[in-house]
């Protein structure tokens, strides 16, 4: 018995069974449920067989909400990726000063709740031309625009949001990355007279490479399950012509507000397919499965 | 030795610690709801508690107020209510999830029109009503109690009958030198604003996006509706290409166009009407309290009329009741009956309905109510103050013709009337989209969600 308690072969299992355990309980059983509800009709408490599926392919709002969620992951990729680089790189050469009063201003909005950042932004897109976004426009002499109700202004309104709020904590990632590079290949760069943007480009940027994939892949998903940024730009889970509705918000608007809950798993599911499908493809571009078996 | 005692110590801490989190997470996220709670104090023994769920804080003060007076009539059957007021989706949505797991529900639950098919669907979670509404049910409006019924069970105690009636800025209005009584038919109104815009350069009423009260109204008006008399969906009906036409023929005048928020009822709208940037609101009748409370600077500037009709010579009904809040009793509730007994008390007796008027400045639904001078001409009353006639004299002119649409009570009216809050009417006045095709769009949407050819 005590030879078992004190185990070293058992040891790394025990200290791992609570995050195995908790996987296990709250993971994948709900998966497994989401899954069989899928095929039913929850209330009617009834077996459609494929029904639910059949119904999301010619399901206009869904397609719609998938695309915007769609538009709003690359979106977010596109700038959340490249500036917070180049910022993190910037951040970290010794020729930036109070590098530190940066990393923090940068990383407040992150601490900042999405529920008052979107209600405060939600007040400065107003329609009327007092709002702040209104009254910058009316400096240029620009008239007032109905920011919220169109699907262009508002898919702006969307990313600078997400700006706002997730450029610091990519910089941290990529600080991070970028900080375990040893400075002595930039000084042999620099003795050999590549430029700054050489150095970036030859060693800060392969060299990061496994935080920019850990970046690329949790990207991915938060873009594509963003919910509650939209909820609270529109106050609720309804835009004018849906320009505001994600996956997860179509899931929400079925499965809460409509009570239809084998088809809001239906849709649960599909949304974890897509994921999964995207973020494969991802790794195997990028390599990151050939990584580890070496 | 001792250390690895000291780990597994550590491991079981940390095990406990992270069980200890999800339990203290749970009765934190528990207790973060009750933020809008309210409990009643009553004294002596024999009290029984019951749980309320409401999304308009205004209506916790009611209840509390006849609750008081029905313990004094009632010593035998005294009740303690303890109120919970939620945001309008949240609290929807949390007792739509309470019935579908059976737990956590209330004992009563304010629902609103919208939302109320939705419980209608599959097994009813709430309790029949009938045998309480009965003592009250000749002075009640009809129609306000058929909107919250099912195959002639009453499942809700309504709370108003939300006339539609016409709100005019009467001093703007005489300054433009309109003469608001005038104002009979749907083109005279057209008419009006054309002249209004011209004269003032403002808007006159507005094109809804958001809400559907004008567009229901003169729908019904013209005998039209959302469904066929089968139960079919029937959003492309020539009544209602007609009613849109003719709305969308209003903006263009360019006297009437969509207000910041999409509908009157809102936040964002009520400082446009303040400031007089537009004269008129067709809505139900309880935007009295929101006149009262938001839009404050037009005090005694704003007159109560009949809302317009499309041809005064035919039958056609006058107007319809808008909006509504159905109180509803959850049938698995331990005490479902005396808060049934309760509740009708509180909202259909007499003595309640004069304090619907009082407190809420809504329209009583037992109309026996409407007659009594002492309490619609009651020079303190502040709604009186605030209008420039009587509103009780408008609703009696149209007491008997309030009428509804079938789709009210339809299962499938919640997904219809968020289709045209969200897609319909702002592809139509916002996108400038062809009401033909606007609504041969929407009604495919429909159709595939309710698996309709």
């Amino acid at each position: 018995m005590k030879k078992l308690f004190y185990s070293k072969k058992i040891a790394p299992y025990v200290f791992i069974c609570p995050f195995v355990i908790t996987v296990l309980l709250f993971w994948l059983v709900p998966i497994c449920n989401g899954v069989l509800l899928s095929f039913q009709d929850v209330l009617k408490e009834q077996w459609v067989g494929f029904d639910n599926y059949s119904r999301l392919l010619t399901d206009a709002i869904f397609l719609k909400a998938l695309w915007n969620s769609f538009k709003y992951m690359a979106g977010t990729l596109l700038l959340l990726i490249p500036f917070p680089m180049l910022f993190a790189s910037l951040l970290n050469s010794k020729l930036m000063r109070k590098a530190d009063f940066f990393k923090s201003i940068y990383f407040i909005p992150a601490l900042t709740s999405v529920v008052v950042a979107g209600t405060i932004f939600r007040l400065m897109y107003g329609e009327a031309s007092t709002s702040l976004f209104n009254q910058i426009l009316g400096l240029f002499g620009m008239s007032p625009i109905k920011w919220l109700k169109g699907a262009g202004t508002s898919f702006f309104a969307l990313l600078l949001l997400a700006c706002w709020r997730w450029t610091g904590v990519n910089i941290l990632y990529f600080l991070a990355g970028l900080q375990s590079i040893p400075t002595e290949l930039y000084e042999a760069a620099s003795i050999d007279g590549a430029s700054k943007w050489q150095q970036f480009v030859k060693i800060s940027m392969p060299l990061v490479k496994p935080t920019t994939v850990y970046v690329l892949t949790i990207s991915i998903y938060a873009g594509l399950s963003m919910f509650l940024e939209s909820n609270m730009l529109f106050k609720g889970n309804n835009s004018p012509n849906n320009i505001g509705l994600t996956i997860v918000g179509y899931l929400y608007r079925q499965g809460v507000e409509k009570r239809a809950l084998g088809y809001a798993c239906a849709v649960g599911f599909i949304l974890l397919i897509v994921v999964m499908a995207v973020n494969i493809i991802q790794l195997k571009i990028t390599g990151t499965f050939k990584e580890e078996r070496e | 030795m001792k250390k690895r005692g000291l780990a597994a110590l550590l491991c079981a801490v940390l095990a406990t610690s992270m069980i200890a989190g999800c339990s203290s997470s749970a009765t934190e996220g528990k207790g973060g709801s009750s933020a809008g709670k309210k409990a009643m104090e009553v004294g002596g023994d024999n009290v029984t508690t019951i749980n309320v769920w409401t999304f308009i804080e205004l209506h916790q003060d009611f209840y509390v107020s006849m609750a008081e007076k029905w313990n004094e009539a009632h010593p035998d059957k005294k009740v303690k209510l303890v109120l919970s007021n939620m945001p309008y989706d949240d609290m929807h949505n949390k007792l739509s999830l309470a019935l579908e797991s059976g737990e956590g529900a209330p004992d009563v639950v304010d629902i609103e029109l919208g939302k109320f098919p939705a419980f209608m669907v599959g097994k009813i979670g709430l309790m029949e009503l009938n045998d309480v509404i009965a003592p009250y049910k000749d002075n009640i409006v009809k129609s306000r109690l058929d909107i919250y019924s099912k195959d002639g069970k009453e499942y809700g105690l309504p709370t108003h009958v939300g006339t539609t009636v016409a709100f005019y800025n009467e001093k703007l209005l005489n300054d433009a030198g309109i003469n608001y009584k005038d104002i009979k038919t749907w083109d005279q109104f057209k008419e009006a604003g054309v002249k209004y815009h011209d004269a003032t350069g403002k808007y006159f009423s507005c094109v809804e996006t958001s809400a559907q009260w004008m567009v229901n109204l003169m729908l019904a008006q013209k005998g039209g509706d959302y469904i066929d008399k089968d139960g079919k969906l029937n959003l492309t009906s020539k009544e209602m290409e007609e009613v849109l036409t003719y709305i969308k023929g209003m903006q263009e005048t360019g006297a009437f166009a969509t207000v910041p928020g999409g509908q009157p009822d809102n936040e964002e709208a009520y400082p446009s009407y303040n400031s007089g940037d537009y004269a008129v609101q067709i809505m139900p009748f309880w935007q009295t309290s929101r006149f009262v409370n938001y839009m404050t600077d037009i005090k005694k500037q704003v007159a109560i009329a009949p809302v317009p009709v499309w041809s005064e010579t035919d039958g056609e009904i006058a107007t319809i009741g808008g909006g509504g809040t159905g109180t509803a009793i959850i049938k698995s509730g331990k005490n479902a009956q005396l808060a049934a007994e309760v509740m009708a008390f509180i909202k259909l007796s007499e003595e309640s309905n004069k304090e619907v008027w009082n407190v809420l400045g809504f329209d009583p639904v037992n109309t026996a109510v409407w007659n009594d001078t002492s309490l619609t001409q009651n020079p303190d009353n502040k709604f009186i103050q605030y209008f420039t006639n009587y509103p009780f004299d408008t609703l009696l002119k149209t007491k008997d013709s309030i009428g509804i649409l079938q789709a009210y009570t339809d299962e499938k009216y919640p997904s219809i009337n968020n289709e045209f809050c969200n897609v319909t009417l702002n592809s139509i006045f916002e996108d400038g989209m062809d009401v033909k095709e606007a609504l041969l769009q929407s009604q495919q949407t429909l159709s595939n969600e309710f698996k309709e050819k």
